[in-house]
């Protein structure tokens, strides 16, 4: 086959994937089976299924592969989750393997530059210098910071290195950053991480709340499903609860805006309603809930060294109607901004027990300094009504990244995290080191530092080795100036593995070039604990290799070679079984290799050759064993907590000096910091720089016009960049909105590293900015 | 050379005599959605008059309600960059 009919046939498909992708945005829910006959009927196309690349939603996808190059994506039509469609963004995914700086060639710093060695060199510099800074500064003085879109097996050899091996807990993941909030919300209501629902919720809801998550951009597939199910059942409803306007609220049947920070009071106001009118399913709470409250006025995590520790106490349910009496609406009203008969109108829909209700979020809820408390609070409302773990009512956590759940949350990649359970626990501790076969003293019973701390750490020097893999920490940590000069001071030793020179590549001693999405083979797990395989299906180019393998061959060099034995054909299968013996129980069993290899993803709890679909429900369950309808088995109450969580004011609010809220996040058409989505030309040229929204009449009173340029200046930096005035989104007055995935512009040096104390997770959506006209 | 796709809408209860009719010309490939009442079609010609000739048969049939355009490619205009890649 020549060069020249495989870059004909790789245009036609572009052409086909364009006009699908178009037919998408005006058709929700339509798909296209047939593509795949169309297509292949040439001959030269084959098609492979993997997940999709980018977000956290798992579409299956078909990439089509010509010789060695992957030349089309499609929607798998066997995937439940997109049933044969895609995004913009994952239509164009195979593009992002293909861009023309692609790292190919592993590169050390030497006398202040870059250049190119052999990649075994660079492997055995990272290993030696590891073993230097140990044995200098100690085991805590060497970390690993990774990522949402890790794959499994990537995070899996991670932590078994720094935590089984080398004996550190310094082992953390971006999706510290996006999602630690919804896991300690998971854990503080139910014991256990992860949703009780699943996608097939959205064929089953009447209702949907959208909190503070702009769907119709991040979750575009996920949105055209709820459109669809809306136009089909024609009893259905979407309410956008959010703090600006977006494609997500004129898409609504109705958009309730609230100021940033009050939708803590918004959420109990709605309970106090509920109670107030009688809307309790006291069947279900008095069967299923109990009450709790923790600290109060716990601060923000500004400070080094910050520590937190929140303490449950039990509550009666007359204390937390107590609770609730400051939370009459129109007190609320004066806080949020809601009209009180919104407010109503919210809880008058939870309340109905003829309507089923699906509450989405994902970032506004969790990058929040209140975040574990604001995922408490709309528990507290879905188990108040007893709407909750059954097809269509479902309280659900949707995820950014890929495998944000699958590698991070369900491998443990985070400091406290083993793959089964916290260091803090013996039992735990013990599990690990038998499976891994270490010593359990190896394993450190004190977690040490999370993101922020981490990254604090490698400033001040208690941190001296960093390795960065697949993540990109120079873009997207808050107040960045101070972290970028803190990797870039003497004897610190920055390693980073990934497929394209970044910001985070810049500050790097070593670049490893990695392997990327379908060059490997790997797993990746959603939002909703599906599981899902990928084949290597290209290979990658010139030394790239996985990461699971830089790091395998790394901890050979340290010489870990018996926790690390595997062929390079075969490890990916061998660390699946090891893993897997992990979660070995009806609470968490995941399915075996062979089911994975076969499947478009597979849902755990996988028991006795079924998937979970709802959890906690006797129906769906195999874990359930109380002898009722639900059992919440991660308590030990065996009951899920509705807490008592007040209202708290932002870590930074406007005021006279500084007198906009700056607001972070994403569009539709570029994944996180754009260092893969703006190497594909046609995601690069529909939104190519980044911008700043400002309301019309804010824009009029600074005097700027569509396109002029507009300094943002807060107490840590100042940015300087294009307006967007009636744009896709639109804020309110007294707020500014910037896409944080163009490096031209590095929005981070304005924001404030706030974290939710009990989450650890940053606050990328509040802070106070001022502007100018530049 | 050009390579473009389209959205096609048939007449009403003529999607498969469409998909059928297109299927049949030269240089189109055309595919249904499962649950829409439209069509991809993708057109792939060797040079100007046939591409001239196809387009006006295009605009002709009588099963065929509206036809647009969603990408559109030339050689012509890229051959720089094409023979960069075959180099």
């Amino acid at each position: 086959m020549t060069v020249k009919l495989d870059r004909r046939s790789f245009i036609k498909s572009a052409a086909a994937t364009s006009a699908v992708a178009t037919a998408a945005s005006l058709f929700p829910g339509i798909s296209f089976a047939d593509w795949k006959k169309q297509t292949g009927s040439n001959g030269m196309i084959t098609w492979k299924k993997a997940p999709c690349r980018f977000c956290g939603t798992g579409c299956g996808v078909l990439v089509g592969v010509s010789g060695d190059r992957a030349v089309a994506v499609k929607g798998d039509p066997k995937c439940s989750v997109n049933k044969g469609l895609c995004c913009v963004k994952g239509y164009h995914s195979v593009q992002a393997l293909y861009g023309k700086d692609r790292l190919t060639r592993a590169q050390v710093r030497k006398n202040g530059k870059m250049v190119e060695v052999p990649v075994s060199e660079a492997l055995d510099l990272i290993a030696a210098k590891m073993k230097e800074t140990i044995k200098k500064h100690g085991k805590d003085s060497v970390a690993i910071y990774g990522s949402g879109q890790w794959t499994i097996p990537d995070g899996y050899v991670a932590s078994k290195l720094f935590k089984g091996c080398i004996g550190t807990n310094n082992v953390e993941a971006n999706a510290r950053l996006c999602m630690a909030s919804a896991v300690t919300g998971f854990l503080t209501s139910f014991g256990l991480d992860e949703p009780m629902g699943c996608y097939e919720d959205i064929e089953n809801a009447n209702v949907f709340v959208t909190w503070g998550n702009n769907m119709a951009e991040m979750h575009p597939v996920l949105f055209s499903r709820m459109l669809a199910a809306r136009k089909r059942k024609k009893d259905v409803i979407l309410i956008d609860f959010a703090t600006r306007t977006t494609r997500t609220s004129q898409a609504a049947d109705k958009s309730i805006l609230f100021r940033p920070q009050t939708d803590l009071a918004v959420a109990n106001a709605i309970c106090h309603e509920i109670i107030r009118n009688n809307w309790v399913n006291w069947d279900f709470v008095n069967k299923h809930v109990s009450f709790h409250k923790g600290k109060t006025n716990i601060g923000y995590g500004l400070e080094d060294h910050f520590a937190f520790k929140d303490k449950a106490e039990n509550m009666t349910f007359e204390e937390y109607k107590e609770f609730l009496r400051e939370y009459t609406p129109e007190k609320v009203e004066k806080i949020s901004g809601v009209p009180a008969k919104d407010i109503r109108y919210l809880a008058s829909l939870y309340g109905d027990p003829k309507k089923k209700v699906t509450s989405f979020w994902c970032m506004g809820m969790n990058q929040h300094t209140r975040g574990t408390w604001i995922n408490n609070l709309v528990y507290n409302i879905h188990l108040l009504v007893g709407k909750i773990s059954t097809p269509g009512n479902s309280p659900f956590s949707l995820t950014g990244q890929p495998s944000a759940c699958g590698t991070v949350r369900e491998v443990g990649t985070l400091t406290h995290k083993l793959p089964h359970g916290v260091v803090m626990k013996e039992e735990a501790r013990k599990m690990a080191a038998e499976i891994w076969d270490v010593p359990v003293s190896n394993i450190d019973p004190k977690p040490t530092y999370h993101t922020v701390e981490m990254f604090r750490a490698l400033d001040r020097g208690d941190i001296r080795f960093m390795w960065i893999q697949v993540t990109n920490p120079m873009v997207t940590m808050p107040k960045l100036k101070r972290y970028r000069n803190g990797a870039l001071k003497e004897d610190r030793f920055i390693v980073v593995s990934d497929v394209y020179p970044t910001p985070t590549t810049d500050v790097a001693d070593v670049i490893l070039p990695a392997a990327m999405w379908v060059e490997q083979e790997g797993m990746f797990g959603n939002s909703e604990r599906r599981t899902q395989h990928f084949e290597q299906i290209v290979p990658p180019p010139g030394e790239a290799m996985s990461d699971t393998w830089q790091i395998i061959e790394v901890a050979r060099r340290l010489g870990f070679e018996k926790q690390f034995p595997w062929g390079k054909d075969e490890y990916i299968g061998k660390i699946w079984e090891e893993y897997r013996r992990f979660h070995a129980s009806p609470k968490h069993n995941m399915a075996p290799y062979e089911v994975l290899k076969k499947r478009s993803g597979v849902q755990w709890p996988f028991v006795n050759g079924r998937e979970t679909r709802w959890r906690y429900n006797a129906k769906y369950d195999p874990a359930v064993s109380n002898g009722e309808e639900f059992h919440f088995y991660g308590k030990k109450d065996n009951r899920a907590w509705i807490w008592a969580r007040p209202y708290e004011p932002a870590a930074e609010s406007p005021d006279q000096e500084y007198n906009f809220w700056l607001n972070t996040g994403r569009v539709i058409e570029h994944w996180h910091t754009g260092s893969m989505t703006r190497r594909v030309p046609i995601l690069h040229n529909a939104v190519p720089s980044s911008y700043v929204e400002i309301n019309p009449e804010d824009a009029a009173e600074l005097g700027v016009v569509n396109g002029e340029m507009v300094k943002i200046i807060s107490r840590r930096g100042e940015i300087v960049m294009p307006a967007s005035i009636n744009g896709r989104g639109v804020p309110p007055r007294g707020m500014v909105f910037v896409p944080f995935f163009d490096e031209k512009y590095l929005i981070n040096e304005v924001t404030l590293d706030a974290f939710c104390p009990i989450s650890k997770q940053p606050d990328y959506k509040k802070c106070a900015v001022r502007l100018e006209k530049a | 050379m050009p390579i473009l796709s389209y959205i096609a809408g048939p007449r009403e209860g003529k999607k498969q005599e469409l998909l059928e009719e297109l299927n049949r010309l030269n240089y189109c490939e055309a595919f249904p959605a499962d649950n829409v009442d439209i069509l991809i079609l993708v057109t792939d010609t060797p040079d100007k008059e046939t591409e001239e000739a196809l387009q006006k048969r295009l605009k002709h049939m009588k099963n065929m309600e509206s036809l647009s355009m969603t990408f559109g490619y030339n050689d012509e205009l890229y051959e720089g960059e094409r023979n960069d890649s075959e180099a």
